[in-house]
C-alpha cells in the first residue's frame, strides 16, 4: 500500500488533482455549476506551470467534447469536466467520441436538467447519456471520486477497451461538501496509470490515417456498432482487473457493485451515489431493531453489472430501487429498470418497487430512507406494493 | 510564391477517386489552398458535408493526410483540440520540439457562416495556429440546396422557394469574411476558384502566420447553382468581375484589395446579371415583373463593393 496524505477538501478539488496526477496533454472544458470548481482548480495548476497540458478555454460544452475529440484522435491524453446541461449539449459529441473509440475521461458533477432551471443534484443528467457508449462510474464519496478519475484513465486507454469514461459525483453534494480524503502521491498515481499509448494518431503524420469515415450507404455501420458493444462488454473485466490494482496501493475497496449488510438480507435497497451512505445508515439503524435490512450501491452504471447486482439480491423478499432521475414514460427510472431486467433470469421473482427521490436536490432525509424499508418490510410480509412507482418524500 | 513549376511538383493530399460532382468547386478550392500549405505535414478536419462524405468513405479514403471528421458545427473545434495536442505533445517532449505541423478546418457555408458559426468564433479568439477555409457555394447542398446564410438574396433553394407570394431567398447574404476580421487575427482573405494564384498565394500567406487565418472561397456547386459543370470556373470568375465577390485580404488589420477586384475600380465590373444569368437558380430574376428586385440585387453588390473598397482605403 502507498503512503497517503489525509486532507480535508471537496469532491471537485480532489478530482482536479486527480486529473493534475494523470498528467492529460489536453483539457478543453467550459464552466458550469457545480463542475466549475474543478476546471477552475486545473487552471491553477496551468498558471503555476504544474501541468504541462493545454488548456483550451473553449466558448461551449459542445465546443469542450469537439475539441477534446480531436486531441484524444491526434493521440493526446485529454480529460475534461461538465455537468448538467453541459452534458446535454455535447449529448451529440459523446457518441461522436465512443463511436470514434477515443479514451476521454470526463467528470461530470450530477445536476438536475432543465426546465424549470435548477442547480441542484440529481442523476438526469447522466441518465440522459448512459446510451451514448461511455463507461460510467459514480462516486458516493469524494474519496470515490479521486478514486474513480483515476481508475478510469486506465479502463479508458485499455486496448481491449479504448472508449470514453464518465466519472460521476454528486452535484454539491460531493462535488462541493468538505470531506476526509486520503490522496496518493504523485509518482504513485502517474506511476499507475503510465503512458497513453495511442492508436492511430493523427500526429503520427508519416502514417496518415482518416477518422470519421462514412459508413452508410450500405456500409459497416452495424458492425462498427457491434465492435463497440464487444468493446463495453470486454471493459467489464477490465475495471475490475484495475479496480483491484488500485485497491491494492489504496487500501480501499472497489467493486462494480458494493453491498452492505447483504448476507442474509430480507430487504434491501438498491441504489448510486451518495445517497448509499443514508441508507446504510437507516440500514444498521433498522437491524438494531431486528429487521435485516441491506444497501447495493451500483458504482458502475456502464457496463451495467446485472449479474453481481441480482447475486446480490438474490435472497431477499423485497427490494426497492431509488432513482435519482427520470425516464418519462417508462416502467420506473433507469436504475430501476435495469436492476429489475437484472432480476428476470432469477429463480424465484423477487418483488421490487420502483422509488423516485431527490430530482433537483430534494432532500434524502433519513425518514424517508425508513419509510422504504418499512414499506418493503410490508412488502416482505405479504402486502401490496405501495405502486409501481414513489414520489419519495415529494409535497 | 512557389512557382508554377514547384507547385506542379508538389503532392496532392486530396486524391483523385474522391465522388465529388464532376465541376466541384471544393475540391479545386482543396487543391488551390492545400498547394500553398508547403511541405510541412497537415493535419485536416472537415465538418460534415459533400467534401467529407464524397472523400472518406470507408474503407476508402482520399486523403493522403491526416484528416478527421467530427460532425457538421464543430470542425473549428475539433482542430483546435488537435492543434492543442500538437503543442501541450511537443512541450512534453513526445513529439520532437523541432517538428512543425500545419493545421487546416474546412467547412463549407453551411458548416462555417451557420451552424458552425460559435466554434469557429472561438477558435478564432483563442488564437489556435491553424487555417479555417470555408468553401462557400451558398447553400446546404449537401443535404440538398436548402438557403444558408450565404445564400445570396433572390437565390432559389429548396427552403426559400420561388413562386407566387416569394421570388427565392428574401434576406441578403451575411458578410462573414468581415465578422472574422473583426476578431482581429492575423490574416483573413477572400479568394475565388477562379483566381488560382491569388488563391494559392493567400493559402501561403494564411499558412506562414503564427495563429489563425481565415480563407472564404467562393466555389461554384453545379448542381445547386443549376449550371453546367464545365462553366464552374467561368461563373466564379463572373463573380469577382461582377464584384458579387470582392477579393481581399486582412493582413495584421489592414484591409487590401486583391488586384482582379482593385483592377475593376478602373476597368468598370460586369452588371451583376452577368454571373446570375448562367445559373438556374436566379432565372426567375429575368421575369419582367422582377425587374425591380434584379435591381435590388445589383445595389447590394454595389454596396458591398463600395463597402469593401473603402475598407481597403481605395
Amino acid at each position: 500500500m502507498a503512503e497517503q496524505k489525509t486532507v480535508a477538501t471537496t469532491g471537485n478539488l480532489v478530482v482536479a488533482e486527480a486529473f493534475r496526477q494523470c498528467k492529460p496533454d489536453v483539457v478543453a472544458a467550459y464552466p458550469i455549476t457545480p463542475q466549475t470548481t474543478i476546471v477552475e482548480e486545473f487552471a491553477k495548476f496551468v498558471a503555476q506551470g504544474r501541468v504541462h497540458a493545454e488548456y483550451v478555454t473553449v466558448e461551449s460544452e459542445h465546443s469542450a467534447m469537439s475539441a477534446s475529440i480531436g486531441a484524444s484522435a491526434a493521440g493526446a491524453r485529454v480529460m475534461t469536466a461538465t455537468a448538467s446541461q453541459g452534458l446535454a449539449l455535447m449529448w451529440e459529441e459523446l457518441h461522436i467520441a465512443s463511436g470514434m473509440r477515443l479514451p476521454i475521461v470526463m467528470a461530470n458533477a450530477n445536476r438536475a436538467l432543465s426546465a424549470p432551471i435548477n442547480i441542484h443534484c440529481d442523476h438526469g443528467d447522466a441518465m440522459g447519456a448512459r446510451d451514448a457508449g461511455w463507461v460510467m462510474l459514480f462516486a458516493e464519496t469524494a474519496q470515490e471520486a479521486y478514486d474513480n478519475t483515476i481508475i478510469s484513465v486506465r479502463v479508458a486507454e485499455d486496448p481491449e477497451v479504448l472508449l470514453p469514461t464518465m466519472t460521476c459525483l454528486d452535484g454539491f453534494i460531493t462535488t462541493h461538501s468538505i470531506d476526509r480524503i486520503d490522496l496518493l502521491d504523485d509518482e504513485t498515481v502517474t506511476g499507475f496509470v503510465g503512458e497513453y499509448e495511442p492508436v492511430n494518431a493523427l500526429l503520427d503524420t508519416d502514417n496518415p490515417v482518416t477518422h470519421g469515415s462514412f459508413a452508410g450507404l450500405g456500409g459497416p455501420y452495424f458492425e462498427f456498432k457491434k465492435s463497440q458493444r464487444n468493446a463495453i462488454d470486454r471493459s467489464k473485466t477490465v475495471i475490475e482487473r484495475v479496480g483491484a490494482e488500485f485497491s491494492e496501493i489504496s487500501g480501499r475497496p472497489f467493486g462494480l457493485v458494493e453491498t452492505a449488510m447483504m448476507d442474509d438480507a430480507d430487504v434491501a435497497i438498491v441504489i448510486i451515489g451518495s445517497s448509499a451512505g443514508n441508507a446504510r445508515h437507516v440500514a444498521r439503524e433498522l437491524r438494531a431493531e431486528g429487521m435485516k435490512a441491506g444497501v447495493v450501491k451500483v458504482r458502475c452504471f456502464r457496463p451495467f453489472p446485472a449479474a453481481e447486482v441480482a447475486a446480490a439480491i438474490k435472497g431477499c423478499k423485497a427490494v426497492a430501487v431509488l432513482d435519482r432521475s427520470e425516464s418519462f414514460g417508462a416502467e420506473g427510472g433507469p436504475l430501476y429498470l435495469e436492476v429489475r431486467s437484472a432480476l428476470y433470469d432469477l429463480e424465484t421473482r423477487v418483488p421490487v418497487v420502483n422509488y423516485i427521490y431527490g430530482l433537483g436536490g430534494a432532500d434524502v432525509r433519513l425518514e424517508l430512507m425508513h419509510q422504504v424499508y418499512n414499506d418493503l418490510s410490508d412488502i416482505a410480509s405479504g402486502s401490496a406494493l405501495p405502486g409501481k412507482m414513489v414520489y419519495l418524500g415529494a409535497r | 510564391m512557389a512557382t508554377l513549376k514547384e507547385l506542379s511538383h508538389r503532392e496532392d493530399r486530396l486524391e483523385g477517386g474522391h465522388r465529388l460532382c464532376a465541376g466541384c468547386g471544393a475540391s479545386v478550392a482543396m487543391r488551390q489552398i492545400m498547394l500553398g500549405a508547403g511541405e510541412d505535414p497537415m493535419v485536416v478536419g472537415c465538418a460534415t458535408g459533400c467534401l467529407e462524405v464524397s472523400t472518406s468513405i470507408y474503407p476508402y479514403t482520399s486523403w493522403s493526410t491526416p484528416f478527421i471528421h467530427n460532425a457538421f458545427e464543430n470542425s473549428a473545434a475539433t482542430v483546435s483540440g488537435v492543434e492543442a495536442a500538437f503543442k501541450a505533445m511537443q512541450r512534453a517532449g513526445k513529439i520532437p520540439a523541432d517538428k512543425k505541423v500545419k493545421f487546416m478546418a474546412v467547412g463549407g457555408d453551411g458548416g462555417t457562416y451557420d451552424i458552425g458559426l460559435q466554434s469557429l468564433s472561438g477558435a478564432m479568439e483563442r488564437g489556435h495556429d491553424m487555417v479555417y477555409v470555408c468553401y462557400d457555394n451558398g447553400a446546404y447542398m449537401n443535404t440538398g440546396i436548402q438557403r444558408s446564410s450565404a445564400t445570396p438574396k433572390g437565390a432559389w433553394a429548396t427552403t426559400s422557394e420561388v413562386g407566387a407570394a416569394q421570388q427565392g431567398k428574401i434576406q441578403k447574404r451575411k458578410d462573414l469574411t468581415s465578422i472574422i476580421a473583426a476578431h482581429g487575427v492575423p490574416y483573413v482573405a477572400q479568394g475565388s476558384i477562379s483566381h488560382w494564384k491569388d488563391l494559392t498565394t493567400k493559402a501561403e500567406k494564411a499558412f506562414a502566420v503564427d495563429g489563425p487565418a481565415f480563407i472564404n472561397v467562393l466555389a461554384t456547386c453545379p448542381r445547386g447553382w443549376r449550371c453546367a459543370y464545365n462553366k464552374s470556373i467561368e461563373i466564379a470568375k463572373l463573380g469577382v468581375q461582377t464584384g458579387y465577390w470582392p477579393l481581399f485580404e486582412v493582413e495584421d488589420g489592414v484591409w487590401n484589395m486583391s488586384t482582379p477586384s482593385r483592377a475593376l475600380i478602373k476597368a468598370g465590373r460586369k452588371p451583376v446579371e452577368e454571373f446570375l444569368k448562367p445559373q438556374g437558380r436566379f432565372k426567375h430574376l429575368f421575369k419582367p415583373e422582377n425587374e425591380a428586385l434584379l435591381a435590388e440585387i445589383q445595389q447590394d453588390v454595389d454596396d458591398y463593393y463600395e463597402y469593401v473598397k473603402n475598407r481597403c482605403g481605395e
